[in-house]
C-alpha cells in the first residue's frame, strides 16, 4: 500500500467515524425512546421516502462539529430522488434535544434552502422539531425568520413546498407548515400550535389541551391547516409521496436527453494513491480527471474518443484547463496542477470560463493552490491585474460552478478557483485538503517576519523564546482551522467526501443542476488590461 | 370400415392435444370443442377447426354430448375421440355417435355398459375367473373385516370412495359416498370391500381386435393422493414373473369375457406383502398414465385406437417392454394445503431438455412432456387442476426417476402453485427407488418441503428488483444503487413467501447495501446482479438465480435456483390504509347514525342486498353488500355513532370455486 493511500484511508476512517456521531444524533438512549414510541428516526423516514434504490446525498453532515453541539446540527438535509423527481430533503433529528434548533441547524437549513432554491428543486420538510435552543436563541430568533421567507419565496417560485409533521412543531415552528403549500399531519403525533396550554393559560387563562390546540385531527378537520391527515408516519410519507408524484414537475434537460457514455478510463480507486500527505508536493489533476469523468468512448459526435480534450496545454501548464462530460454531461474543468497561479495560468482561467458560459457549459473547479505567485517580477507583471480578471471571470460566471477541494486551498488562490465565497452551486471536499490564508508554517513564519521587523523599529530586543511559542502556536491554530472537518462543521462546505465517491456526488450534482436552464453570461466586469 | 379423415375430439388440455398429435401424423385433420374458459388454450389453437361450447363449466360444456355431436356434424367430422373423462365412458353418448354415422374411437356402448356398471362388472369377471375380492354387504359388515372401503358403482378416479376403519363411521360414509355419487354421477349405489392398507394399484393395458386381444404389459400407479393417481410407472416394480404373467393373464380374460375392442385398461389391487391381486374394474378407455407404456412398448396407443376404429392393423409393438418409464402428473395444487386446486396465470412454463411432446419417444432414454398449458395460460379451476404429465424413460427404473426429478427440479413453473416440490421429493426418496410403493405411500410421509432455498431466493429477488428499479430510472441513471455519502441502515426488502403445510404466510426480509462497490449482503458475496439473472457465492459456491420480477416492483417474484423455485410476495413498502382493511369490510361513508341493522352476522346475503342503514345528514344511506357472501361481522349496533371510514361489517366473499367435473 502507498503512503499516500494509507494516509487518505486513516482520513477516511476517520471522516466515516464523524459521520457515525451524526448518524447516531441524540445516542442510544434517546434513540431507543423515540423507537418505543413507534416513532422512526430522522434518515429512517428519508429512505422510506426516497425512492427503493436511489441514491440520498445529505450535505453539510459535520455542521455543529467542533461546537459544543451534536455533529449534525439535529438536522439531516439533502437530495433524495422521490417519485423520480429531485428534492431537497430535511428532516429534524428529534433525539438531539427533541429537534431543536442551534445557530448550526439555522445555517444547515439556509444552506439546503438556498440549494433549493439556486437549482429549482421541491422541498420535503419532515417536521419534529422543539423549537429553538432557548440559550442560544439571540443568535437564533433574529436571522431564524428567514426560514419561514424562504419557504414562501420558494412558493412564489413554483417551487413546491411539502410539510410532513410527524411531531412538535410549535411556536415559530408552526410557520412550517403554516407556510408550506401542502402540509400532511400525522395522526396522534403532529403537534401544531402557537402557544400550548400553559402558554394559553397565562394569556388568556383558557384551559386547554394539545389536540384542541394543534392535534393532526383538529387541524385536518377543523383548522385546515392540514391538508392530509396521515394514519401513521409510514402513511405520511407515502401521501407525501403521492404528492410528489402530481407536481408535474419537469427538469430543465431530462436525463432522456443524454447520450451513452463510458466509465471512467481510469480506475477511480487510485484516487486514493495520488494525493501526496504533504501538501508541498504536487500532483498532476489529470490523474484525478481521468478518474472522475466519463471514459474514452469510440464512435462519433460528443463524447467519443477522448474523454478529457485539453484547452491551452502548452500554456499557463500549472492550471490544467479542458472539456469532459461526467454521467453523460458536458463540463469544463479547472485543475490546479503545480500549486501556484501565475498570470499566465489567470489569462488562462479567465478566457477558459468565458468559452464555457458561450457554450453553457457547467465548470468544475479541482482546488491544489498555494494562492498566486508574488515577487517583485509577478507584481510587475501584473499578477494583481491578472488574478482580478480571473475572479471577475469566476464572479460574474452564470453557468453553474462546481468546486472540489482535492488539497491545498490557500490565499486568493481559494478565490480565483470559486471557493465558497463564490458562491459555486455545490462545494466538497476531500479528506486531503486545507484551506487557510496561506500555509501554516507560512502564516507563522510572515507573523515571525513582521514581529521582528516591528521589534527592530521599536529598538527593542526580539523575544526569540516567546516567537517561537507563539510561532508554534499560531501554526497549531491556523493547521487546526485549516482542516475539512473544522471548515465542514462551519458549513464552508457541502461535505466531506471519500475521493472514490466524487464521481457519484458530481454526477447528483449535474443531475441535480439540470433542473433548471443553463445559461452562460455574456456580461462580465470590467476586464483591467 | 370407413377410413377416418377428420376427428372431433370431445375432450380438453393435454389428452386433447395427444390425440390430435396423432392424428396430425397420420394425416387426419383435427376438431376441437372448447369451453368459453378454454378458448386460448393451445389444444384449441393447434386443432384444424374448433367449436365453441358456450359456458364454462362441464354440465355445459364438455359433458353435454348433444353439443358435441352438434359440432361434429357442423365440422364435418367423421369419427369422435372422447379422450379420458368428460363423455368417454358414457355409453348414450357413443351409441350416438354412433347413430349419427360417425365413428367411435372406442369399445362398443356394450363394451361400456358392460364395465359402467362395477357390480355388474364384477359378476361377469367372477364368471369369467377373474380374481376379486369378495363385496360386503354395509349392513353385515364385521369388525374382522375392517378396514373396508365404499365405492361408488359408477364411479371412476377416486371420486365417491371412503375407507371406513371403524363400523360407527360405516353408516356415515355409506350415506356421504352415495351422495357423492349421485351428484358426481347420477347414481347413488355404492358397495363395500376389504381395504388393504399396504395395496397396490396395478393395472394391466390391452388393446382388444378383432384377431383377440392384445396384452401390452402393467403399470403400477400405487401413488395415489386422496385416491387421485400422482406417480405412474411401467413395468410395475418388483413383481415375480408368476405375479405379472397371471396379472396379464387375468387382463386378457376379463377383456375376452365381454369381447372388447379398442384400447381398455384392467385394474387391480395388488397386496404388497402376498403379491395376491383382486379385480378392480376395467376402464374402457385410453388412461391418462398411458404414455408409460407407449414409451416401453414403442407404441403409440392413439394410434391403436384409431386402428381398431377403422380395422386397420394395429401398429407394431414391441413384444416385450423395454427399459423403465416413470409419469409424473404435474397438478396446480397446494400439497402443503390439503391438495387445494390453484388458479393464475402461468408465467413461465419450461421444462428443460424435452425430447418430446404428445408422442413416443424412440430413442432409448428421454423425457416426454404431455401439456395442456403452454406460458402465459390462465388456469382456472373449472376443471382438472393437471397441467401436465411429464415422463422419463431409460434402461432402468432408478436412472428413469433420476431423470424425472431433474428436470422437474430445473423447470419453470411461475404463477401457479403446483406439486412440483412433491413429486421432486417422491422421486428422490429411497422407499420409492427400492420399489416399496403403495396407496397408503403418499399419505404416511410428510411432503411440506424445505425452506432451505428460500432465503437465498429472496437475496436474489431483492437485488434483481433493485436492478429493476435501476433499468426504470428518470434521473440519476449512473448513480451506484442505494449510494449513500454517510451510511446510516442497510436497505431492506420485504417478502411474504407461503409457508409449507398451513399455507401461513412467513415474511422474509433482506437487508442489502448497495454504493460504490457494488451490493453487499450478509452471508452471500454478489457475483453478478441483474434484473432477470442474480450470481451468488456462498460459502465458496456460486449459484445463479433466475429472476422474474413483477412489473413496477409490486407483485410475485419468481425465483429459479439451485434449490429450486421459490415465489414471493413483494411487501410493499407502503399501503393505503384504504387498502388495508379487511376485503369485504364495509365502511362508513361518513359520520352517522346506524339507524338500522339488517341482517345477522353469518346470514348469506347477495351483492346489492342491505346490510344496514345509516343516517347522515337528515337522509338514510343504504349499506349493501358489495358482492355475494357471508356476513361475518357486524361491527355496529342500532343507535351507534360512527365516524367516517369505521367498519360497519364484514361480508366475506362466496366461495367462487366451482365444484369440478
Amino acid at each position: 500500500m502507498s503512503a499516500h493511500r494509507e494516509a487518505m484511508l486513516e482520513k477516511i476512517a476517520a471522516l466515516d467515524a464523524e459521520n457515525a456521531k451524526a448518524v447516531a444524533g441524540g445516542g442510544e438512549k434517546y434513540v431507543g425512546r423515540h423507537h418505543a414510541r413507534g416513532k422512526l428516526l430522522a434518515r429512517e423516514r428519508i429512505e422510506l421516502l426516497v425512492d427503493e434504490g436511489s441514491a440520498f446525498l445529505e450535505l453539510s453532515p459535520l455542521a455543529g462539529w467542533g461546537s459544543d453541539f451534536t455533529v449534525g446540527a439535529s438536522l439531516v438535509t439533502g437530495i433524495g430522488v422521490v417519485e423520480g423527481v429531485e428534492c431537497m430533503i430535511t428532516a429534524n433529528d428529534p433525539t438531539v434535544k427533541g429537534g431543536a434548533s442551534n445557530p448550526w441547524t439555522l445555517k444547515k437549513a439556509f444552506r439546503a434552502a438556498q440549494i433549493a432554491a439556486e437549482n429549482g428543486l421541491p422541498t420535503i420538510a419532515l417536521v419534529e422539531s422543539g423549537g429553538a435552543d432557548l440559550p442560544t436563541q439571540k443568535e437564533i430568533f433574529i436571522p431564524g425568520g428567514r426560514m419561514f421567507r424562504d419557504i414562501t419565496r420558494a412558493s412564489a417560485e413554483r417551487r413546491p413546498t411539502i410539510a410532513l409533521v410527524f411531531g412538535n412543531s410549535t411556536a415559530g415552528g408552526a410557520y412550517i407548515p403554516g407556510m408550506s403549500d401542502y402540509t400532511v399531519m400525522v395522526k396522534e403525533g403532529a403537534k401544531v400550535f402557537l402557544g400550548g396550554p400553559p402558554l394559553v393559560k397565562m394569556a388568556t387563562g383558557e384551559e386547554s389541551d394539545d389536540e384542541s390546540l394543534g392535534g393532526a385531527e383538529m387541524h385536518a378537520r377543523v383548522s385546515g391547516l392540514a391538508d392530509h391527515l396521515a394514519a401513521d408516519e409510514h402513511d405520511a410519507i407515502r401521501i407525501g409521496r403521492r404528492i410528489v408524484a402530481r407536481l408535474g414537475h419537469r427538469k430543465a434537460r431530462a436525463d432522456a436527453e443524454l447520450g451513452a457514455y463510458a466509465e471512467p478510463d481510469l480506475d477511480p480507486d487510485g484516487l486514493l494513491d495520488l494525493v501526496p500527505s504533504d501538501l508541498k508536493e504536487p500532483f498532476d489533476p489529470r490523474e484525478a480527471i481521468l478518474r472522475i469523468v466519463d471514459g474514452t468512448r469510440p464512435g462519433v459526435g460528443p463524447g467519443a474518443n477522448a474523454a478529457f480534450d485539453e484547452f491551452k496545454p502548452l500554456y499557463g501548464p500549472s492550471l490544467v484547463t479542458g472539456w469532459a462530460r461526467l454521467h453523460g454531461r458536458p463540463i469544463g474543468i479547472l485543475a490546479n496542477a503545480q500549486g501556484v497561479l501565475f498570470s499566465e495560468e489567470a489569462q488562462k482561467a479567465t478566457q477558459f470560463i468565458q468559452l464555457a458560459n458561450q457554450v453553457d457549459t457547467p465548470l468544475l473547479f479541482l482546488h491544489n493552490t498555494t494562492g498566486y505567485m508574488v515577487g517583485a517580477e509577478y507584481e510587475q507583471g501584473g499578477i494583481i491585474k491578472h488574478g482580478a480578471q480571473m475572479i471577475n471571470a469566476v464572479s460574474n460566471s452564470t453557468v453553474p460552478h462546481l468546486t472540489v477541494i482535492m488539497g491545498a486551498s490557500y490565499g486568493a488562490g481559494n478565490y480565483g478557483m470559486n471557493g465558497r465565497a463564490y458562491d459555486p452551486r455545490f462545494l466538497f471536499t476531500w479528506p486531503s485538503a486545507k484551506s487557510a490564508v496561506m500555509g501554516p508554517a507560512q502564516l507563522a513564519g510572515v507573523m515571525d517576519l513582521v514581529m521582528r521587523a516591528a521589534a527592530e523599529a521599536k529598538g527593542q530586543a526580539y523575544d526569540e523564546e516567546g516567537a517561537a511559542g507563539i510561532r508554534a502556536y499560531v501554526e497549531q491554530q491556523v493547521e487546526e482551522q485549516s482542516l475539512p472537518f473544522f471548515l465542514s462543521g462551519l458549513v464552508y462546505d457541502d461535505g466531506v467526501i471519500d475521493p472514490r465517491d466524487t464521481r457519484t456526488v458530481l454526477g447528483i450534482c449535474l443531475s441535480v443542476i439540470d433542473n433548471q436552464p443553463i445559461r452562460g453570461t455574456d456580461r462580465f466586469g470590467v476586464f483591467r488590461m | 370400415m370407413p377410413t377416418i379423415t377428420r376427428v372431433l375430439v370431445a375432450n380438453r388440455g393435454e389428452i386433447a392435444r395427444r390425440v390430435m398429435a396423432t392424428c396430425r401424423r397420420l394425416g387426419i385433420d383435427t376438431v376441437a370443442v372448447h369451453s368459453d374458459a378454454d378458448a386460448h388454450l393451445p389444444f384449441v389453437a393447434e386443432a384444424g377447426t374448433a367449436v365453441r361450447l358456450p359456458g364454462d363449466a362441464p354440465g355445459e360444456t364438455y359433458l353435454r354430448a348433444d353439443l358435441v355431436l352438434a359440432a361434429a356434424r357442423a365440422s364435418g367430422a367423421d369419427a369422435v375421440h372422447p379422450g379420458y373423462g368428460f363423455l368417454s365412458e358414457n355409453a348414450a353418448f357413443a351409441r350416438a355417435v354412433l347413430d349419427a354415422g360417425l365413428t367411435w374411437i372406442g369399445p362398443s356402448p356394450e363394451s361400456i355398459e358392460a364395465m359402467g356398471d362395477k357390480i355388474r362388472a364384477k359378476e361377469l369377471m367372477h364368471a369369467a375367473g377373474v380374481p376379486q375380492l369378495g363385496r360386503l354387504e354395509p349392513g353385515a359388515v364385521t369388525e374382522a373385516e375392517l378396514p373396508v372401503i365404499v365405492k361408488a358403482s359408477a364411479g371412476g378416479g377416486g371420486r365417491g370412495m371412503r375407507v371406513v376403519r371403524t363400523l360407527a363411521e360405516l353408516n356415515e360414509a355409506v350415506r356421504l359416498a352415495s351422495d357423492e355419487a349421485a351428484s358426481a354421477f347420477g347414481n347413488p349405489t355404492v358397495f363395500v370391500e376389504h381395504f388393504f392398507e399396504r395395496g397396490r394399484h396395478v393395472e394391466v393395458q390391452v388393446v382388444g381386435t378383432d384377431d383377440g386381444v392384445v396384452v401390452l404389459g402393467e403399470r403400477d400407479c400405487s401413488l395415489q393422493r386422496r385416491h387421485q393417481k400422482v406417480v405412474e410407472e411401467a413395468p410395475a416394480p418388483g413383481l415375480r414373473e408368476e405375479t405379472w404373467r397371471a396379472l396379464h393373464e387375468a387382463a386378457r380374460k376379463a377383456a375376452e369375457a365381454i369381447d372388447y375392442r379398442g384400447a381398455g385398461t384392467v385394474e387391480f389391487l395388488l397386496d404388497a406383502a402376498t403379491q395376491d391381486f383382486f379385480f378392480l374394474e376395467m376402464n374402457t378407455r385410453l388412461q391418462v398414465e398411458h404414455p408409460v407404456t407407449e414409451q416401453v412398448f414403442g407404441v403409440d396407443l392413439v394410434a391403436a385406437q384409431i386402428a381398431v376404429a377403422e380395422g386397420s392393423p394395429l401398429p407394431a409393438a414391441r413384444p416385450e417392454p423395454v427399459g423403465h418409464a416413470i409419469e409424473v402428473r404435474l397438478y396446480a395444487e397446494d400439497p402443503g394445503a390439503d391438495y387445494q386446486p390453484q388458479s393464475g396465470r402461468l408465467g413461465a412454463f419450461e421444462v428443460p431438455d424435452v425430447d418430446t411432446e404428445l408422442a413416443v419417444g424412440t430413442a432409448a432414454e428421454g423425457l416426454r412432456l404431455d401439456a395442456g398449458f403452454a406460458a402465459g395460460d390462465e388456469v382456472g379451476t373449472h376443471y382438472d387442476a393437471m397441467l401436465a404429465k411429464v415422463v422419463a424413460w431409460a434402461p432402468t427404473r432408478r436412472q428413469a426417476a433420476r431423470r424425472l426429478a431433474g428436470a422437474l427440479r430445473r423447470a419453470r413453473l411461475h404463477g401457479v402453485r403446483t406439486n412440483r416440490d412433491q413429486l421432486v421429493a417422491l422421486l428422490t426418496d429411497e422407499a420409492f427407488l427400492a420399489g416399496d410403493v403403495s396407496t397408503a405411500f403418499l399419505g404416511e410421509r410428510s411432503w411440506g418441503g424445505g425452506s432451505a432455498g428460500v432465503r437465498p431466493a429472496a437475496a436474489a429477488a431483492a437485488l434483481a428488483l433493485a436492478e429493476a428499479a435501476r433499468a426504470a430510472r428518470t434521473v440519476q441513471r449512473g448513480v451506484p444503487v442505494a449510494w449513500r455519502n454517510v451510511v446510516s441502515q442497510p436497505q431492506v426488502t420485504a417478502f411474504e413467501v407461503a409457508g409449507s403445510g398451513s399455507g401461513a404466510e412467513e415474511r422474509v426480509e433482506v437487508a442489502w447495501w448497495g454504493g460504490r462497490d457494488g451490493y453487499v449482503l450478509d452471508g452471500h458475496t454478489v457475483v453478478a446482479a441483474a434484473p432477470d439473472a442474480v450470481t451468488l457465492e456462498t460459502d465458496g459456491v456460486r449459484s445463479t438465480y433466475a429472476v422474474v420480477v413483477p412489473p413496477g416492483g409490486v407483485g410475485a417474484v419468481d425465483v429459479d435456483g439451485p434449490q429450486g423455485h421459490v415465489e414471493l410476495r413483494v411487501v410493499p413498502r407502503f399501503v393505503d390504509p384504504a387498502d388495508a382493511v379487511a376485503s369485504g369490510s364495509l365502511l362508513a361513508p361518513m359520520p352517522g347514525t346506524v339507524v338500522r341493522v339488517a341482517v345477522e352476522a353469518g346470514a348469506r346475503v347477495g351483492a346489492g342486498d342491505p346490510v344496514l342503514v345509516l343516517e347522515a345528514m337528515k337522509m338514510q344511506h343504504t349499506v349493501a353488500a358489495p358482492h355475494d357472501g357471508v356476513v361475518t361481522e357486524i361491527g355496529v349496533a342500532a343507535g351507534q355513532q360512527v365516524a367516517a371510514g369505521d367498519v360497519l361489517a364484514v361480508v366475506e366473499p362466496a366461495e367462487d370455486r366451482e365444484e369440478q367435473g
